[in-house]
């Protein structure tokens, strides 16, 4: 039964990606062959073949590792940050999301500052903080390159994290509530026997939105800033050299969403361990 | 007051915040051992009354004596348990652990914890169930958790808010017999809210019939019915008697009359 589960989604996956591949090569070769430019002019310069892309992962870079493996190591780079500001703003988040839940003044007070944080396009904040901790001294040196740019994953994730943790603390069952009244127990009971185990599906969502957000925050903040090591900067090499060899921006950024969906797929692990619901609870 | 009264209601009223008046005048002794029924209509503000008594509510004018103290006092001291339509039995936690969850409360060690559940487990007839979770449960089993978490501290009173309502006829009739079993064996007093005259008149010592709003006691009708109860009670023509005493009261006090929904019950400050 559980072999034939698995593999029925081994078929579906497989099917999915034969579907993709399909649309891929397909709009390629329609395009081509009639010429079409709308929207865009389809070439080997703008959608290179799909095998072109996984070929050229065994190519050699001008570092004179292949291309795997030079994005590899970018993808460890980055994965570093990405975690470290996931965990950050994963924390930050959660705290935040507590201490506005419990005390409205701070909520009416704070809650617009965190709205606007979010709205400065990060973009343009990227390079001034990754710059700017660069100017930092702990202990007679500036923090390493990573823990700058997981600084701004930190600050991608908190947010989702914040605003779902408010909502999954407040959406405890009123009758529960009046349970823990009965029983006399105390604001912070009532948060970590109620509120907090009532709002875990809540905050696992942020989480999913989180730990990819936290991949997207680690690259934006390696590239302005001219961190090199990471794939932010692969992306911003490859770029300069498109023209050329178009296969390893692609390649890239293949590796990018790989580090994404397995970064998902972890925190989809540890909410099945976590989170205990009846299966149409889950959110 | 007198002297075994566990709950004291005098002059209680209760006016929520747009001036409606849900409760008026109420009168009443609940003595220890009692089974005390509270009927009426939809929005006579019966499960307000109960929510007053367990200090979740509190009354706008009157004074509510638990266990000869203050209603608030009563529940800081943890002297009543309380079950909810709904069993409200935590997800995340087993069996075991939603009845243990009063205990963990009132600092019992685990230990002692792990016996008083078994204890329960076994009141309520669901060992071999304490590991599930909640929603592996039909909705009788569920509640009869429900019951086990309100009794598991041995609080004196166990207030009920039509605990039964959504059950179907025959688990409710099951969990009648039960619930009356459980009475007997525990020696609690019970408050118990329902919408069911004939489960109001089955379980209880005394029915008091409520009126339309504003809510008012229009009877307390005394249950004569021998103990303990059985199925037999069912079709007993004392039983039908006192069905149709219970019905003409409510009729009497208007309770045909109430159509308008008002969800005051569910006003909770």
């Amino acid at each position: 039964m559980a072999v034939r589960r698995i593999l029925q989604r081994l078929v579906v996956f497989l099917l999915v990606l034969g579907g993709l591949w399909a649309l891929w090569e397909g709009y390629k070769w329609l395009w081509e062959s009639t010429g079409w430019t709308k929207p865009f002019r389809v070439n080997e310069y703008t959608l290179p073949h799909l095998h072109e892309i996984v070929l050229q992962l065994r190519e050699p870079t001008s570092t004179g590792d292949d291309l795997w493996l030079y994005l590899l190591h970018a993808t460890l780079f980055t994965a570093r940050a990405a975690v470290a500001g996931f965990l950050i703003g994963a924390l930050v988040g959660f705290a935040l999301g507590v201490a506005l839940a419990q005390f409205d003044v701070l909520r009416r007070g704070i809650m617009p500052y965190v709205v606007a944080s979010q709205t400065i396009p990060i973009l343009a904040l990227a390079p001034i903080i990754v710059r700017g901790l660069g100017s930092v001294s702990i202990g007679g040196s500036p923090p390493p390159d990573w823990v700058r740019v997981a600084v701004i994953a930190a600050y991608l994730t908190f947010f989702p994290v914040t605003v779902n943790t408010l909502r999954g603390l407040r959406s405890a069952d009123p009758w529960a509530l009046e349970l823990m009244h009965s029983y006399a127990a105390r604001g912070w009971t009532i948060l970590w026997k109620l509120r907090i185990p009532s709002a875990l599906p809540y905050i696992f969502t942020a989480l999913k939105i989180a730990a990819t957000a936290s991949v997207v925050g680690a690259i934006i903040g390696e590239a302005p800033a001219s961190i090199a090591q990471g794939l932010g900067g692969a992306i911003v090499s490859f770029n300069q050299y498109y023209v050329l060899e178009p296969s390893n921006l692609w390649a890239t950024n293949l590796f990018a969403a790989l580090l994404g969906i397995s970064f998902f797929l972890v925190v989809l692990l540890v909410e099945k361990l976590v989170v205990r619901r009846a299966p149409e609870r889950l959110v | 007051m007198s002297e075994s009264s566990v709950v004291s209601l005098h002059d209680v009223s209760k006016v929520f915040g747009k001036g409606v008046t849900a409760l008026e005048g109420i009168e009443l002794e609940v003595e220890r051992g009692d089974f005390v029924s509270l009927i009426g209509p939809s929005g006579c503000g019966k499960s307000t009354l109960l929510r007053i008594v367990g200090d979740i509510v509190s009354p706008s004018t009157g004074d509510v004596a638990v266990n000869g103290k203050p209603a608030r006092r009563a529940r800081l001291d943890r002297d009543y348990g309380i079950v909810f339509q709904a069993p409200v039995l935590y997800d995340w936690r087993t069996v075991a652990k939603n009845i243990a969850l009063p205990l963990e409360m009132l600092g019992w060690d685990r230990a002692r914890r792990k016996a008083r559940v078994r204890d329960m487990v076994e009141l309520v007839e669901l060992s071999g169930f304490e590991s599930h979770h909640p929603w592996q449960l039909s909705g009788g089993m569920q509640q009869r958790v429900s019951i086990a978490r309100a009794l598991s501290f041995s609080p004196a009173l166990l207030l009920m808010d039509e605990p039964f309502g959504a059950l179907d006829e025959m688990t409710r009739e099951r969990l009648n017999m039960e619930l009356l079993r459980i009475w007997a064996e525990t020696g609690s007093t019970v408050i118990f809210v329902t919408h069911s005259i004939s489960e109001a008149v089955f379980l209880s010592t005394r029915v008091a019939v409520m009126s339309a709003r504003p809510g008012r006691i229009a009877a307390v009708v005394p249950i004569d019915l021998p103990q303990p109860r059985t199925f037999e009670t069912r079709e007993a023509p004392r039983y039908f008697e006192l069905v149709t005493e219970v019905r003409e009261v409510l009729h009497a006090s208007g309770a045909d009359e109430i159509e308008e929904p008002l969800p005051l019950e569910d006003v909770v400050e």
